[in-house]
């Protein structure tokens, strides 16, 4: 193959359905280009507001304008309570994502891999709570501790929040192993690997992109979490329970120091990790 | 059974493999086991809450296990207009997220596919507001929608808007939150089936003298409504069961509770338990009615995988 050749099958292999002749389908050349704009625009508002008011020299209640400052930002912790619920959130966080993924984890390969019986019981237990309101999920836990006599605090959020990732996981994870070639483990076997063996140096670094998405997605989907920690919570604050009930008060504008902070963060982790892959697509293109 | 179909979104062809049911057993045990304790027990517990009477004393809280089916004709009778308000702003939300999701979804998929860093830059903005807080977004439209905002203030001194009106606390500031918090759960899946649109097929449509909008009826509506019908599912769902937006210290106000605000008050400031109960299952079964009316419609009318929705 020429090196021409190569190349145009790289372009070929970026652009997988040839382009819309655009003269004859767009509603008008530029409406939709527009709109677009306008509509991701909406979409990142209250990301800007909350980004300013976060420099705002706001007193209790960070609803208007007092004048620019950076104290809030040296000075996080100063709001009563915030970062102690932020503590929690993380604590929360890390550890439901740890228990999730790997019980997540282990379902997706039972699934993919294995034939057993209750397979559609299964499927329909992991996508039951996906289909249910969160209301409903979070009632149903706390009538289940308070039947119980259990104490409403980290550890039940914990066991919440576990439960409502699980199902995630196993989506995220079992895309991966499905693409997981069988033969590679065949082959460390036929080398006369140990179970163990096949399993740590072949599939789990095979499955760790999916395993690291699904727990990312863990960790965002408890860290966000109201609805469910609201009601397994006590009094234990939480990052979104801290801001619901400062809500009626005002939220001071530490709160939104951390929100936005934590926003920057994961933008410029997705960002690096977009860009990469885009490189990584035109240095494979070139090579070939 | 339509339900396994429903589950097993990711592989077209799952292999089937045999082999060592026991290690299936081991592997699948914890996680089934863990479910079965933190989700089902729950939900039957809600139902036998939902069944509870009163003790006989009557104290705030205490309740005795029963047979109360009254209870639910008790909730029915006392929060219809809850009930009844949850779905219907759910249901405008749901279409005002689509109207907003289809040509953004479009232009992502279909426009800028030449592009692929561009196209994941886009999808990055679309899904950027995941990455704030939930309710400090809410916070946000609340600050900006209030009284003292300048919007309020501005469209008050253009005589756009009588200068006792509100936006905040109204059918409207609950919709519009509703909307905005569940559009990013309308586009992805929009997204993911437009991004599989062979544009081929519209050259065909319109070398075949279609118009432009019957292209659009004929070809790519069809093509994408299994992206419709989960988008539909995966925002009406939440938002049904929402009770931050509807909450008064939110984007609601006293006549715009939906259903989660009073199963949380009937929970925490009533500890009417047995009612909370009785509330959440008919939340969830009516939410159950939807999903098998989508099973059922996927499979039977519009003869579509169940791609997607997972």
């Amino acid at each position: 193959m020429t090196l021409q050749e190569a190349r145009a099958l790289g372009t070929v292999m970026e652009t997988p359905a040839p382009r819309p002749s655009r003269a004859r389908f767009s509603l008008g050349r530029w409406l939709l280009p527009v709109y677009s704009a306008l509509a991701l625009i909406f979409l990142l508002v209250p990301i800007v507001y909350t980004f300013v008011f976060s420099f705002n020299d706001s007193l209790k209640s960070n609803i208007s304008w007092r004048g620019f400052t950076l104290d809030k930002w040296t000075n996080v912790c100063a709001a009563q309570g915030v970062c102690e619920a932020f503590g929690n959130s993380i604590l929360i966080g890390v550890i439901a994502t740890l228990a999730a993924t790997t019980l997540g984890t282990a379902i997706a390969i039972a699934l993919v891999r294995y034939r057993f019986r209750f397979r559609t019981g299964v499927n329909l237990l992991l996508f039951l709570p996906m289909a249910t309101p969160e209301v409903v999920l979070g009632a149903g836990l706390a009538a289940e501790f308070l039947g119980l006599g259990a104490d409403m605090g980290l550890v039940t959020i914990i066991l919440a929040h576990t439960m409502f990732c699980i199902s995630f996981v196993v989506v995220t994870v079992k895309a991966r192993v499905t693409s997981l070639d069988p033969a590679l483990e065949e082959a460390g076997r036929d080398l006369y690997a140990s179970p163990g063996q096949v399993f740590w140096r072949i599939t789990f670094p095979l499955l760790l992109p999916g395993i690291v998405a699904a727990a990312l997605l863990s960790f965002a989907l408890s860290f966000d979490d109201f609805i469910i920690t609201n009601f397994n919570s006590g009094t234990t604050d939480t990052f979104p329970k801290f801001i619901y009930v400062s809500a009626a008060r005002g939220v001071p504008a530490e709160a939104n120091v951390i929100a936005s902070a934590v926003f920057i963060l994961a933008i410029v982790l997705v960002l690096a990790q977009q860009i990469s892959a885009a490189a990584r697509r035109k240095r494979l293109a070139k090579v070939q | 059974m339509a339900f396994s179909a429903f589950a097993s979104a990711a592989p077209a062809q799952e292999p089937a493999p045999k082999r060592r049911s026991k290690i299936a057993l081991l592997l699948l045990a914890p996680g089934v086991l863990y479910l079965v304790i933190f989700f089902l027990v729950p939900l039957f517990t809600l139902v036998t809450t939902a069944l509870q009477a009163p003790t006989a004393s009557g104290d705030i809280g205490q309740y005795v296990p029963g047979f109360e089916i009254g209870n639910y004709a008790t909730v029915l009778a006392q929060y219809s207009p809850q009930i009844l308000r949850s779905f219907g702003y759910s249901l405008v939300a749901t279409v005002f997220a689509l109207l907003f999701s289809y040509p953004l979804a479009y232009f992502i998929a279909v426009k800028v596919r030449h592009r692929p860093l561009l196209q994941n830059l886009l999808l990055v903005l679309v899904i950027a507001p995941f990455f704030i807080s939930f309710l400090l977004r809410t916070m946000a439209w609340k600050s900006m929608l209030s009284d003292e905002s300048f919007l309020v203030s501005a469209l008050k001194g253009l005589s756009l808007m009588a200068p006792d009106a509100h936006i905040t606390g109204t059918p409207f500031s609950v919709i519009f939150g509703l909307t905005y918090n569940f559009i990013p759960f309308m586009t992805l899946p929009l997204y993911a089936v437009l991004e599989r649109l062979d544009t081929r097929y519209l050259e065909a449509g319109s070398d075949l003298y279609a118009r432009p909008f019957t292209t659009f009826r004929t070809i790519t509506l069809p093509l994408s409504a299994p992206g419709i019908i989960s988008g539909v599912l995966l925002t009406f769902i939440p938002a049904a069961g929402d009770y931050v937006n509807a909450s008064r210290q939110f984007l609601g106000g006293t006549g715009t509770t939906m259903i989660g605000n009073v199963i949380d008050s009937n929970f925490f400031d009533l500890q009417n338990y047995p009612a909370a109960a009785a509330l959440s299952i008919i939340l969830m079964s009516a939410i159950l009615v939807l999903v098998i009316v989508y099973i059922l419609l996927s499979v039977y009318v519009w003869k579509t995988g169940t791609e997607g929705l997972l």
